[in-house]
């Protein structure tokens, strides 16, 4: 009804005039009939009716809903004056565009991926436990767990959790069957009740049942949804067929549903621990191969439980104190079990975003500020007319909100984009596949561009004091000291965005620095020009030693002799191709350790030529011998550092090392080699290789070294037939080569930098355009000042440097406080920061010499400029 | 204080509803008649300012108090007739209680006061 009132209002309007008109008749008639001219009778009830336009007026407002009206307005208004200047309006909607999105796209990542719950019903009560050689959070306390450990908290803490085992490194080889090739898997092993205490149940067919996870049961496997869909075509009768799992018949019972991958994504089915794993694994409490997940019963806390498997954990030590045992037990929620390597990076990001859309905010008030300048002095005339202040403010409002929820609106398009683009590339981030736009983005979006379209707005509200009106007015017929406070508001303005700058400018050198060292790190090998691939020999096939030396050594002379191929090694993990492995060791001709300590070096099987192939240099003694094979493979040898660390100040040569973990014999070292890192991101560690044709290795990976000259990715296919030939139902992975490796693992630091990089870029320009509308502003503002001072004989450098230190003085101030914060800030970094400081001098000084650089170009300009003035010229601009 | 002096605008705020559907009880009426019966009646002591006349009109045509329609005027010129509706009426009833009652209560207070003020 409200609405049918103010839509039929003109209809009504019309019907007024000719009510009016009727009144008028009527009064001068009235005015005639008492004896009046026609004259005055007209006069009189003019006089007394008063003004019919105000009339209207009333009625016509009393049939609006105020505020509405104004807002309908203010928005034509400001649409028309953004349409007349579509310079500013573009350049302002896409800086505003460009921070809203970042942020969002960013707040959607953090919020999916960190903060969301887990995809599991009750997700807030699972938790994952860990053995820990401290109590204290010192680096990372997340040691995993011996099943002999895990045994004893389950008997326990029957009452107070659901505990399961899951040790997520498996891998298998799938036999060839039906037509499909061989291929290698990873797999976990997990104790019967992993799916149940997470809360899913299989998609098809059933879950493990405490009886198939038993040495003696019957082999059983649960399949991944998508390996089933890939493998098996979705076959919907799999259920009861047969997998051959490492040449070893597995009967499939389930499949699990899409959106289950737990632990890792990559993993491709699930068998039951006690069933596939060693049996003497299953009951060891030194050798850590599994993660403990477990449900918290009702009432009970984290807390409680972990001071519960502490306290069991503790006995566990009394009882069996040999070293790999550790000393406590730690937990935390399964969400930060899973997330944990990604909140800094993550949280960086965001932070670096947020940084942008501040700057975005601060560039657009100060185009606005720039604006309501050049409106001055059209705003103050309509102030002195009676204009409200408020009404005035409401403008300034409405026009950085149509900017800002522009920009909000480009913002969610580019946030959308770039997420959609972040799933493409497949960036190995956890929960990657939960991460999309929903409601809540949209929401963040509509609160950003809110708060920033008020945030940019109202601060060039504060330069239109009702008091300066006349100041105003005056000042802009000489304009000499016009416009100062502006001014001032601007530089401001200014020294925020360009600190900010600061920081994001050091935070993206200091990660760069950082990538670009991790790229130029040193394996200890060679990286040129090797194929890498993995493969596992299954025992079932490949039971005695001599069988997998012999492979081993077929396999050798057929690539060796392949054309192209200058060297090729086996090792039981190459370099920078993972952890591989570590013993505990003991050295006979050294005094005992204490009680509860041991040597703890990296473990591989090496091949004779292997060193020489990868090109790991031999600093003292020997390589292994050919003969050196079976029974007698007593030699080893050991890292450089290793020695330096063992055998300080003495001849390594000759000494032995062994232990119950490389069995019971002891090993004579024989030769000392380069240090090489079994993860480019990590640091090197103390190693010791063991002869490879002892045949106690199953699972290898083999290094290729093409000729000079030779594209050593053509030789795969060659490769590969030779396995076929070998054995056809054995199958390799990772065929990479050694650079695409360790491009995989570096792949997230350059994601980091370059993500940061661009961050700083954009802030450096917004600042540097910033810098220059200002400067610029402010040369137009004193033309005739510096016209007289030119005209009085002011010299023209003179004039530039005033310009100049005028233009400069908010970007040192910046500068300076940005390198203050930057210096609080970049401590948080240090996390992701590889082998160096976060107050790295080279960065900070490039960044100081950077920003001097872009503020000195920005400045120029309107500095040359103002010494170039004609003074005539500039007189007269009046 | 003139005797013949309109009061000022103040005083009829929210009485001036209450005297157009006074005015039109007794019968339909336009803008003008209503406007000149009001200062007829109060011995043109009421003078309606006749700028919020109309709007007031409106206001009550929109409440449902009043309706309206097109008719022929005293001098055969189309004018704007008002009339009281059974909604308009039984507002009447309310506002002219709520009157006479506040009427009564102001005379209660300033009844002897005016007198002394008249002898000075």
């Amino acid at each position: 009804m409200i609405f049918a009132r103010i839509v039929r209002r003109s209809r009504r309007d019309h019907d007024l005039a000719r009510e009016i008109a009727a009144h008028f008749d009527a009064e001068r008639a009235e005015n005639i009939a008492r004896g009046l001219t026609p004259e005055e009778a007209e006069r009189r009830a003019h006089i007394k009716f008063g003004s019919a336009r105000r009339v209207h007026e009333d009625l016509w407002q009393q049939n609006s809903i105020a505020p509405f009206e104004n807002l309908a307005h203010d928005l034509r208004y400001t649409l028309r004056t953004l349409v007349r200047t579509p310079g500013f309006t573009l350049t302002a909607i896409l800086v505003m565009a460009l921070g809203i999105g970042a942020t969002t796209a960013l707040f959607t990542v953090v919020r999916s991926v960190l903060l969301n719950p887990l995809p599991y019903p009750q997700s807030s009560r699972l938790v994952s436990l860990y053995e820990s050689e401290s109590v204290s959070h010192s680096p990372s306390p997340w040691m995993p767990v011996a099943a002999g450990v895990f045994k004893e908290w389950q008997r326990a803490t029957q009452n107070t959790a659901q505990m399961a085992l899951v040790s997520p490194w498996q891998g298998y080889n799938v036999s060839a069957s039906g037509g499909q090739l061989p291929e290698s898997i990873t797999a976990a092993w997990v104790s019967w009740n992993l799916f149940r205490v997470l809360g899913v149940a299989p998609a098809l067919g059933r879950d493990f049942l405490a009886s198939d996870d038993q040495p003696s049961a019957q082999a059983t496997a649960i399949l991944s949804n998508s390996f089933w869909k890939r493998r098996f075509a979705a076959d919907p009768a799999i259920v009861g067929k047969i997998i051959y799992l490492d040449a070893k018949p597995h009967t499939i019972i389930g499949v699990m549903p899409p959106s289950f991958d737990y632990p890792w994504p990559k993993d491709q089915l699930w068998t039951p621990a006690s069933h596939d794993a060693p049996s003497d694994l299953m009951s060891a409490y030194g050798d850590h191969n599994f993660y403990v997940t477990a449900r918290l019963a009702p009432g009970v806390t984290l807390a409680g439980l972990v001071n519960q498997i502490d306290t069991v954990q503790r006995r566990v030590k009394l009882a069996h104190p040999e070293p790999p045992v550790h000393n406590h037990a730690v937990g935390r929620s399964l969400l930060d079990s899973t997330v944990e390597d990604f909140k800094t990076p993550l949280y960086t990001l965001f932070a670096a975003t947020f940084c942008v859309l501040l700057i975005a905010c601060l560039n657009v008030a100060n185009l606005l500020v720039a604006r309501s300048a050049a409106r001055q002095r059209d705003l103050a005339i309509r102030a002195a007319l009676g204009g409200s202040r408020w009404r005035l403010i409401r403008e300034h409002l409405t026009e950085s909100l149509v900017l800002s929820v522009a920009g909000g609106a480009l913002g969610l398009l580019l946030a959308w984009a770039a997420l959609a683009w972040l799933q493409h590339s497949k960036i190995d981030i956890a929960r990657a596949q939960e991460i999309h736009l929903d409601w809540w983005a949209l929401a963040v979006v509509i609160a950003i561009s809110v708060t920033a379209g008020l945030a940019a707005g109202f601060s060039p509200s504060f330069s239109l004091h009702a008091g300066q009106l006349l100041e105003t007015l005056q000042s802009s017929s000489r304009s000499h000291s016009g416009g100062r406070s502006r001014a001032r508001l601007r530089k401001a303005l200014l020294t925020a965005e360009v600190s900010l700058t600061v920081v994001l400018l050091l935070g993206a050198g200091l990660l760069l620095k950082s990538y670009q060292q991790l790229r130029t790190r040193d394996l200890g090998s060679t990286v040129d020009n090797v194929l890498t691939m993995q493969f596992s020999l299954p025992d079932a096939h490949y039971s005695a030693p001599t069988q997998k030396v012999a492979f081993f050594e077929q396999l050798l002379a057929r690539v060796r002799a392949l054309p192209g191929v200058a060297a090729a090694g086996i090792s039981s993990a190459l370099p920078g191709e993972g952890w591989g492995g570590d013993v505990l060791i003991d050295i006979p001709e050294h005094p005992p350790l204490p009680k509860g300590q041991g040597i703890d070096l990296m473990h591989r099987g090496a091949d004779p030529d292997y060193f020489a192939a990868l090109q790991i240099p031999l600093i003292r003694g020997r390589y292994f011998r050919n003969d050196e094979r079976l029974d007698h493979a007593k030699v080893a040898i050991i890292s450089e550092s290793t020695a330096k660390q063992y055998f300080p100040g003495e001849d390594p040569i000759g000494r032995h090392l062994g232990g119950s973990d490389v069995g019971p014999k002891y090993y004579e070292i024989v030769g000392v080699v380069g240090d090489t890192r079994w993860k480019i991101t990590q640091p090197m560690r103390p190693t010791v290789y063991l002869p490879l044709f002892e045949g106690h290795y199953g699972g290898v990976g083999i290094g290729v070294r093409g000729n000079p000259g030779v594209d050593i990715e053509a030789l795969a296919l060659p490769i590969q037939k030779i396995f076929g030939q070998l054995d056809p139902d054995l199958s390799v992975a990772n065929v990479l080569t050694m650079r695409q490796n360790i491009g995989v693992d570096t792949l997230q630091d350059q994601f980091n930098s370059i993500l940061v990089l661009a961050f700083a870029i954009i802030a450096l320009v917004l600042a540097a355009v910033g810098l220059y509308g200002v400067l610029s502003y402010l040369v137009t503002q004193r033309t005739g000042e510096l016209g007289i001072r030119i005209a009085l004989g002011a010299q023209r450098v003179e004039v530039m440097r005033l310009t100049l230190v005028d233009g400069l003085a908010p970007v040192l101030i910046g500068l300076l406080l940005g390198l203050a914060g930057g210096a609080a800030t970049v401590q948080l970094l240090r996390e992701m920061l590889y082998g160096m400081s976060p107050f790295d001098w080279s960065v900070f000084s490039t960044v100081v010499l950077v920003l001097a650089t872009a503020a000195a170009c920005a400045c120029i300009f309107p500095a040359w400029r103002a010494s170039r003035l004609d003074p005539a010229q500039a007189l007269r601009t009046e | 204080m003139g005797r013949n002096e309109p009061l000022s605008s103040d005083m009829l705020k929210g009485t001036l509803d209450m005297m157009i559907l006074r005015t039109l009880s007794t019968g339909d009426a336009h803008g003008h008649t209503i406007a000149k019966v009001i200062e007829r009646t109060s011995e043109d002591v009421l003078e309606v300012e006749q700028g919020s006349l109309y709007p007031a009109l409106h206001r009550l045509e929109d409440r449902g108090w009043l309706s309206s329609f097109w008719g022929a005027s005293e001098n055969n010129r189309k004018a704007k007739y008002y009339r009281l509706t059974a909604a308009g009426r039984r507002r009447l009833t309310l506002e002219a209680g709520r009157w006479r009652q506040m009427a009564r209560a102001i005379h209660l207070v300033m009844g002897e006061h005016v007198t002394e003020e008249g002898a000075e």
